[in-house]
Formats: structure tokens, C-alpha cells, sequence
């Protein structure tokens, strides 16, 4: 096999406006999701500990459609399936002179749905983990739920979220490759495309995967430093760990590294 | 042991001068599930007045105190709280459970001082005192610093405001929960074990506080095994067993002069 170093390298040093609009449209697409993701699963994790029960069904109803079938088929089923009934057609939105497309929108409104259904046990299992003194100190100086939630539970609930809340917007980044079957153009359709155009499938997948890579590297960065930031006051804390640590972490490395620098 | 300044209630304003009553609990009753934990419990406490609550551990006096400020609802009886029932209405003749929003508001005049401090952990210690003040009363941020700074100081902490609650030991953090309590302008205070989570050097520091509180007028309701408070500070004693109030008298009847030999043998294992 030859393989084209121009090729590679021009797709990896030398993005062209193709690439480059990919790589935005992925981070675009994942943050606004993700953004989704979070207040929707605040409101599932309210609804799960709610003391209506009504509220519990919804909660429990919606995190069972959207962990119970495949995030593909809900993103087919949006876009091509409410279209094609003429329930929702989603027209196409021109927002601060971008076109949003139809396509795109779908994709959001599919993944920020699909994930607020995991964000919601992710942000449910972070309340729970609170000390119920908490809420009843908070209580008994005069806060409402609603007060005592915002102001003392979610605040130490996040810092546990935020670990896990991180590993999901890691996967955010790679799932929207699926939107590819939308046909909307973010970072995997434009590689597809360009293997179809210059017939390097092994270059081009290489460095689409090299693209991906990056990503979700610069993201574990400001992970590590954002759970930093959240473990304040908590004692003796290093939350978070080297950029190496997170990089290649594995259960129980940090714990071995801890170890190894004794002997 | 830790210097702590006198006048304690000179930073929130002294209790009102009137001999009322604060606390008018009558025929109170709890279960959890099928356990009767409390079976018809009366209490009247006046203001300014200290009531210490003794009894062995399953009596149900933990869980009487936490009905007062409603953190427990009741199963019948009623508790008024400065003539006002507390966490109920009459509705018809009926008890109903007031509003979430009502309850919040009776509770601000009620302190509660935890066996585990219950403070907030991603606070500093002048964070934790001036939280409520704020989101609750409304109070000015500048204010309420300068009111927390005073009352952390006169529990001894003014060297410790910028720091986070796991960096204090365990008599400094109830101290600043004592001080939290206090930010709230609160008619009645009430303290459920506040040294039995304490290593025994620690309760002297937080007795300290207490019983200057105490001196100061503060109405306060006890639950502890601490007979040192009782006779340095409170002006009745009230044993619990099984659900009630099985006696009831003086600090110098229960150490002189029990009557009943529940409580006798209750005493003689805690003196």
C-alpha cells in the first residue's frame, strides 16, 4: 500500500475551508446538544426526586422512550419521520446570518433529547449523593426546596457530576458523526465526502479520526481544570489529576502512580 | 479552651422582654410506619426560658425537637411557635399542612443546631453565616458580612472566616453552625446533641457558647446528656422515655431528688 503523505498531511496541517467548517459545525452541534442535555436532565432529576407524582411519571416516561431505542433511529425518526408526516418540517432557520438547516436542527434537538435522558440519572444519582442534612440545615434557616436546591444541593452535587457530565460530552463530540445520515456536513460526512472525491479512504479516515482525537483531547483538558476548580474546599483534594493521567487513565492508574512514587 | 467574647446577642438585637410563650406544644404524636416514637408529648417553654431535654437514646426527644420546626411532620397534637401553629392551618375544624413557602417562612425564627454541624461544605465559615441572611431576610450583602464577621468573633472564629468548613475541627465547626443559626435573628433556638459528634477536649468550647446564649436570655430547647449545661444554665429539665414526658422539674430536682426510677437509673449512668 502507498500512502499519500500529501494527502494526509494537507488534511491534518493544511485544513481547507471543507474541514474546517466540520470541525465547527461538531463543536457547534455538541455544545448547544450538550447545553440541552444539562437543563434537560436538571429538570428529569427534579422531576425523578419530585414529591408529585405526576411529575415522576413524565420524568420516568421520558427517560424510558429516550434510553430505550436507538439514538439513530430517533434521529431518523425526527427528521425524515415527522417530516414525511407533515408534523414538523423543519424549515430551515436563519439565525446572526447563518443558515441553520432543517437537517441540523433535528440533529440538536434529537441529541440534546437523547441526552438529557442520561443527564437526568447522572444529575439524579449527584443530589442523592448529598448529605440530607444538607437540605435540612438549609431548611431550617428559612430556604424553600427550590432555594436550598440551587443555592446548596446543586452546587455540591455538581462537583460530582462533573466527572461523569465530562465523559459525556466526550461522547457528545463523537456521536454527532450519526448525523451523518441527516446529511448534515460536520466533521465525519466531510471526510466521508472527501474519500469519495479523492479515493483515500485509509488517509482521509485516518485523519478524521486525528481530528476527533484532537478534540476530545482539548476538551479533557478543560475538564481536568474545571473539576479542579469545583473541588475547593474539599480537603486535600486533586480532582482531576495531570493532563497525562486523564489521558491514559485507567481504573486505578492514579492510585498506581500514587504508589509507585513511595517506593 | 477558646476565649469567647461576652454578648453574643448584642450583634443580632436582644430577645423581646415579654414573658410569653414561645413554645406551646400540646399531646404530641409521632410514628414512623407502625412505631410510635412519640405518644402524646406537652411542652410549654417561655421566653428567655432554657429547657434541657434528657432521656435515653429511642425515647423520641430528638425527634420532638425536629417537630417544632416541622422538619418531622406530626400525626396529632398541635405545636404553636410564638402563638402561631407551626407547619399547620385550622381549616374547618381540620389540621392542614401549611404551604411549603409558609413553613419556610415560620422557620426562619427558629434556629436548629445539628449533631453533625450540617454546614455547608462548598462555603467558607462566613459564607455559611451570611447565606441565609441574604437569600432569606434579604439582607444587604455588605450588612450581613459585617454581622457574620461580629458573631463569628464572638464565638472566637475571627481568625477562621475565609476558611472552609473540612479545614475546622469539629467544636469550631458547630461554633459557626451556632453563629449561623444566630445570623437569622431567630426567637428560639434549638439544639438537637450539639456535642455528642464532639471528641470530648471539643464540648467545653461549644458548652461555652451555649450557656452564654443562654445567660443572654435566649429562648432554648436542649436535647443532650450534658447535666454540666443543665446546672450552669438551664432553668428546667425534662426526661423523655418511650415517648414522653416521664419528668419534669428544676436542675437541682434531677440532682438531688428524682422521682422516678427510670430516671434514676437513667442519671446514674450520665453523672
Amino acid at each position: 500500500m502507498k500512502f499519500n503523505t500529501d494527502a494526509f498531511g494537507d488534511a491534518i496541517f493544511q485544513p481547507d475551508q471543507f474541514i474546517i467548517n466540520g470541525l465547527l459545525l461538531t463543536v457547534v452541534i455538541s455544545v448547544i446538544s450538550q447545553i440541552i442535555g444539562v437543563v434537560l436532565g436538571v429538570l428529569g432529576a427534579l422531576g425523578r426526586l419530585s414529591r408529585k407524582a405526576p411529575l415522576r411519571w413524565l420524568s420516568a416516561l421520558y427517560l424510558w422512550i429516550f434510553r430505550g431505542t436507538p439514538l439513530l433511529v430517533q434521529l431518523v425518526f425526527f427528521y425524515f419521520g415527522l417530516g414525511a408526516a407533515h408534523i414538523f418540517g423543519w424549515p430551515d432557520l436563519v439565525l446572526f446570518g447563518f443558515t441553520i438547516t432543517g437537517a441540523i436542527q433535528a440533529g440538536i434537538v434529537a441529541l440534546g433529547l437523547n441526552e438529557g435522558a442520561y443527564m437526568t440519572e447522572i444529575i439524579r444519582a449527584g443530589i442523592l449523593s448529598i448529605d440530607p442534612g444538607q437540605m435540612e440545615a438549609a431548611k431550617s434557616l428559612g430556604m424553600t426546596y427550590g432555594q436550598a436546591m440551587r443555592r446548596i444541593v446543586l452546587p455540591q452535587a455538581a462537583r460530582i457530576i462533573v466527572p461523569p457530565l465530562g465523559n459525556e460530552f466526550n461522547n457528545m463530540l463523537k456521536t454527532t458523526a450519526l448525523l451523518f445520515v441527516l446529511g448534515v456536513q460536520e466533521l465525519y460526512n466531510t471526510f466521508v465526502i472527501k474519500q469519495g472525491n479523492n479515493f483515500l479512504p485509509f488517509e482521509m479516515y485516518l485523519a478524521c479520526a486525528l481530528w476527533f482525537l484532537l478534540l476530545t483531547t482539548i476538551w479533557g483538558v478543560i475538564q481536568g481544570w474545571m473539576e479542579r476548580r469545583l473541588a475547593r474546599g474539599t480537603p486535600g483534594s486533586q480532582a482531576g489529576g495531570g493532563l497525562l493521567d486523564r489521558l491514559f487513565s485507567f481504573r486505578g492508574s492514579a492510585a498506581d502512580t500514587a504508589t509507585a512514587g513511595t517506593h | 479552651m477558646v476565649e469567647i467574647g461576652d454578648h453574643l446577642l448584642d450583634v443580632v438585637g436582644a430577645p423581646d422582654a415579654a414573658d410569653d410563650v414561645v413554645v406551646a406544644a400540646k399531646d404530641v404524636r409521632k410514628s414512623f410506619g407502625r412505631l410510635e416514637v412519640l405518644k402524646g408529648v406537652s411542652l410549654e417553654v417561655k421566653r428567655r426560658e432554657v429547657v434541657l431535654i434528657i432521656g435515653p437514646s429511642g425515647s423520641g426527644k430528638t425527634t420532638f425537637l425536629r417537630c417544632i420546626n416541622h422538619l418531622e411532620k406530626i400525626n396529632g397534637g398541635t405545636i404553636e411557635v410564638s402563638g402561631h401553629l407551626m407547619g399547620y392551618r385550622r381549616d374547618n375544624g381540620r389540621l392542614v399542612e401549611e404551604k411549603e413557602k409558609e413553613i419556610a417562612r415560620q422557620r426562619r425564627d427558629i434556629g436548629f443546631v445539628f449533631q453533625r454541624f450540617n454546614l455547608f461544605p462548598h462555603k467558607t465559615a462566613l459564607e455559611n453565616v451570611m447565606e441565609a441572611p441574604v437569600l432569606v431576610r434579604g439582607q444587604k450583602p455588605e450588612e450581613a458580612r459585617e454581622i457574620a464577621r461580629s458573631l463569628l468573633d464572638r464565638v472566637g472564629l475571627a481568625h477562621k472566616v475565609e476558611t472552609y468548613p473540612a479545614q475546622l475541627s469539629g467544636g469550631q465547626q458547630q461554633r459557626v453552625a451556632i453563629a449561623r443559626a444566630l445570623a437569622m435573628r431567630p426567637a428560639l433556638m434549638l439544639f438537637d446533641e450539639p456535642t455528642s459528634a464532639l471528641d470530648p477536649e471539643m464540648i467545653g468550647e461549644v458548652l461555652v457558647v451555649m450557656e452564654e446564649l443562654a445567660h443572654e436570655g435566649m429562648t432554648m430547647i436542649v436535647v443532650s446528656h450534658e447535666m454540666g449545661f443543665a446546672r450552669e444554665a438551664a432553668d428546667r429539665v425534662v426526661m423523655m422515655d418511650d415517648g414522653q414526658i416521664i419528668e419534669e422539674g428544676t436542675p437541682e430536682h434531677f440532682f438531688s431528688a428524682p422521682v422516678q426510677e427510670r430516671t434514676k437509673a437513667f442519671l446514674s449512668k450520665i453523672l
